[in-house]
């Protein structure tokens, strides 16, 4: 896939001279070093990143960590200091007033923290916005506001000005406003941060749902570990302007570079609550050596769409069996899956702390089987289904609070 | 310290004198014209029976408002105005009060825009409009005569100068009160300055700067009544008859006019300023 957006060693510093601050921090500084020496704000410091086309870059920090210093350098809403924002082989920072108006009407849709809608256009008239500055005729671009206005279930608003929407529905137009334009880079900046948490998780939802459909290239950011789980399919962890982390969750929350993140995951201590029967999830086909050949193995594979299944004996969890070895077997006509059984894989008890679950999912390919005392398969926790699994437990959890 | 004096009286009307030598023809000139403006508005606006003028002048308050009171309190006001004898007056002193108005709202609002966009006019204007408001009144008055000689014109100039201030003012200050976001919001999506002004700021400043708009409308008002002193006509004229003919209730009568009138501007302005605020 390609790079669409590409960050290379970027730095906002606020302040008089800012090129000292580069200096500093080149000389190994910190921001509260630089303050106090020199009253330069560090707003980003150093950063490099890529985000692939189409796919969602949730960029995650404590406040003040330069998030959203971050994403306006991406369309200069902000200038930066020096470095380089690459956009489909373009360098943003060199394009002149001109130049970089008709890059932002082409290439950035954004959403705003607090929706930053225009209150004295209605509903249509705001989602309009972009298409109009275009030049684009009042039909046409009516007609496309509309179109994206459906998108984000608001049909039948289009007359109502912001103010008489809840927050959730504001956003929303704030989200259609965006998607009117046919940009293909969203940039959305704690876009559901101010909204209640189950209108949070909805949107959350809506724009995952979306996303499968339109497949923008999308810059989220969030201080929220959850919503980055959720969203992100890949996470950049900011500090203080440092780009302390980049990587997918899995590689977040199972190697954390450094203790700033370590505490971060810890926030998902929720998973030392939760247990892995809790997260497991229902094996969704096994296998049973006493009926099952290499082909019948195969083929429950193929149907459930998996590629390794669980094999049972008598009641008990007797190995695995992937695909590639089952369907080896087949064509050398084999009728049992013995000879192709797998044993490295990882049995874990009901109450294991989900917590000690990460690391042996990061070392293995194979789900984790969840056994009782019996060693019989209780259930299966994937990648994926963890994750899932953990941020909505959260979520709920913190509705209830 | 008596003998040595600094020459601010003097240099500033040698500036004027050099002003006068080298233009007063152009802005006579101009005097002229805009003069024969104003007499055919007056003449226009006096044309017809005075009630068909009041009725005129209630309907349109009470389209505006939407008001009852407002236009009962304007017929009744009007008609009291005409009763006591100065119809007439009150017509060239409403003339005077919206050419100057319209003058001070053309060169103001640009310049009020102006401020609020670049950082080095605004300090430039800033402190000129202090100086503006703090000068009395009456000193406008003088240099308007050498330029545009005695009479409307010269009056509409020093109201012009005196009553422009808080359109400047509430302009800018109605474009830099636009929620930083907002501009954002415009920015990121590509808008251009101009599409960026007429789009955003001045429609979410329109509310602010209809406030300057009855201000300057107010301070043109009162001026329009201190420049009778230099040969405007209207309720100023009758103040300052009856000041030196020492007559009390005359003046008293042209007093409650000029409250008259500004009460109905006033409210009229109010209202219209205030529906052009976005539902909040
Ligand atoms: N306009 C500005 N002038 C000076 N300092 C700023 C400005 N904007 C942001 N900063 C500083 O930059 C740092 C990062 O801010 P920001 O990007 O808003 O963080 P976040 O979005 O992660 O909360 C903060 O220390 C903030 O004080
Ligand atoms: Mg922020």
């Amino acid at each position: 896939m390609n790079h669409k957006i590409e960050v290379k060693n970027l730095y906002k510093i606020f302040g008089h001279q800012p090129e000292r601050g580069i200096k500093m921090i080149e000389e190994g500084r910190s921001k509260d070093d630089i303050m106090l020496e020199t009253k330069l704000g560090v707003g980003v410091a150093n950063a490099s990143f890529y985000v692939k086309e189409g796919e969602i870059l949730v960029v995650m920090g404590l406040s003040g960590s330069g998030k959203s210093t971050l994403v306006r350098c991406i369309n200069r809403l902000i200038d930066p200091t020096a470095g380089q924002v690459i956009v489909d082989g373009t360098d943003v920072v060199t394009l002149d007033e001109e130049g970089l108006r008709k890059f932002r009407q082409k290439h950035f849709g954004m959403v705003f923290q607090n929706f930053a809608l225009f209150p004295h256009r209605t509903v249509v008239q705001n989602a309009e916005y972009g298409l109009e500055i275009q030049g684009m005729d009042p039909e046409e671009r009516k007609e496309k506001a509309m179109q994206s206005l459906e998108q984000v279930g608001l049909k039948g608003w289009e007359d109502s000005y912001p103010s008489q929407l809840s927050g959730g529905m504001q956003q929303r137009v704030g989200l259609a406003r965006a998607l009117a334009l046919d940009a293909d880079i969203m940039l959305m900046d704690e876009a559901f941060s101010a909204l209640d948490p189950l209108i949070r998780r909805d949107m959350q939802d809506e724009l995952l749902s979306l996303q499968d459909k339109v497949q923008k290239t999308i810059v989220f950011i969030s201080h929220d570990l959850d919503e980055a789980l959720k969203l992100g399919d890949r996470i950049v962890l900011m500090k203080d302007g440092f780009i302390v982390q980049e990587g997918t969750a899995e590689e977040i929350l199972t190697a954390p570079a450094n203790d700033y993140v370590a505490k971060f995951v810890e926030e998902v201590d929720m998973s030392k609550v939760l247990t892995a029967e809790s997260v497991m999830i229902k094996p969704v086909a096994q296998a049973h050596s006493e009926t099952d050949g290499p082909r019948a193995a195969l083929r429950k594979m193929e149907h459930a769409g998996i590629s390794s299944i669980f094999v049972r004996k008598e009641k008990k969890l007797f190995g695995i069996v992937t695909a590639t070895d089952a369907a080896e077997a087949a064509e050398r006509g084999e009728r049992s899956l013995e000879k192709i059984m797998i044993q490295n894989f990882h049995r874990v008890s009901p109450d294991t702390s989900a917590n000690d679950l990460f690391p042996l999912l990061a070392e293995t390919s194979f789900p984790l089987a969840v056994v009782d005392e019996n060693d019989r398969l209780k259930g299966v926790i994937i990648k994926g289904s963890l994750l899932a699994k953990l941020s909505e437990k959260r979520l709920k959890e913190k509705e209830l609070i | 310290m008596a003998d040595f004096r600094i020459p601010i009286g003097d240099s500033i009307e040698a500036t004027i004198d050099f002003f006068v030598d080298n233009f007063a023809f152009i802005t006579k000139a101009f005097a002229e014209v805009t003069e024969n403006g104003i007499e055919i508005l007056v003449s226009v606006m006096t044309f017809s029976h005075p009630i068909v003028l009041i009725l005129l002048i209630t309907a349109l308050a009470y389209y505006l408002t939407k008001s009852y009171g407002l236009g009962v309190f304007t017929l009744l006001g009007l008609l009291l105005i005409w009763n006591m004898g100065l119809w007439d007056p009150t017509v060239s002193t409403l003339a005077l009060v919206l050419i100057s108005t319209l003058f001070a709202i053309i060169i103001g609002v640009p310049l009020g825009i102006l401020a609020s966009i670049s950082t080095i006019s605004y300090r430039i204007i800033m402190p000129i409009l202090d100086f503006m408001q703090t000068m009395p009144a009456f000193v406008y008055l003088i240099p308007a005569i050498p330029f545009f000689g005695l009479g409307p014109v010269a009056a509409i100039f020093s109201t012009v100068i005196f009553s422009m201030p808080p359109a400047i003012r509430l302009t800018c200050l109605g474009i830099k009160q636009v929620p930083s976001e907002l501009v954002e919001a415009a920015d990121a999506f590509g808008s251009s300055k101009a599409q960026k002004l007429f789009k955003l700021q001045l429609p979410i400043a329109t509310p602010t700067i209809m406030a300057g708009i009855n201000q300057t409308i107010m301070l043109a008002l009162s001026m329009v009544v201190i420049a009778a002193m230099i040969g405007a006509k209207g309720l100023g004229g009758e103040v300052w008859k009856a000041i030196q003919r020492l007559q009390p209730g005359r003046g008293f009568e042209a007093g409650i006019g000029i409250v008259i009138v500004a009460i109905i501007l006033d409210r009229i302005m109010q209202r219209v300023g205030g529906k052009s605020k976005p539902a909040v």
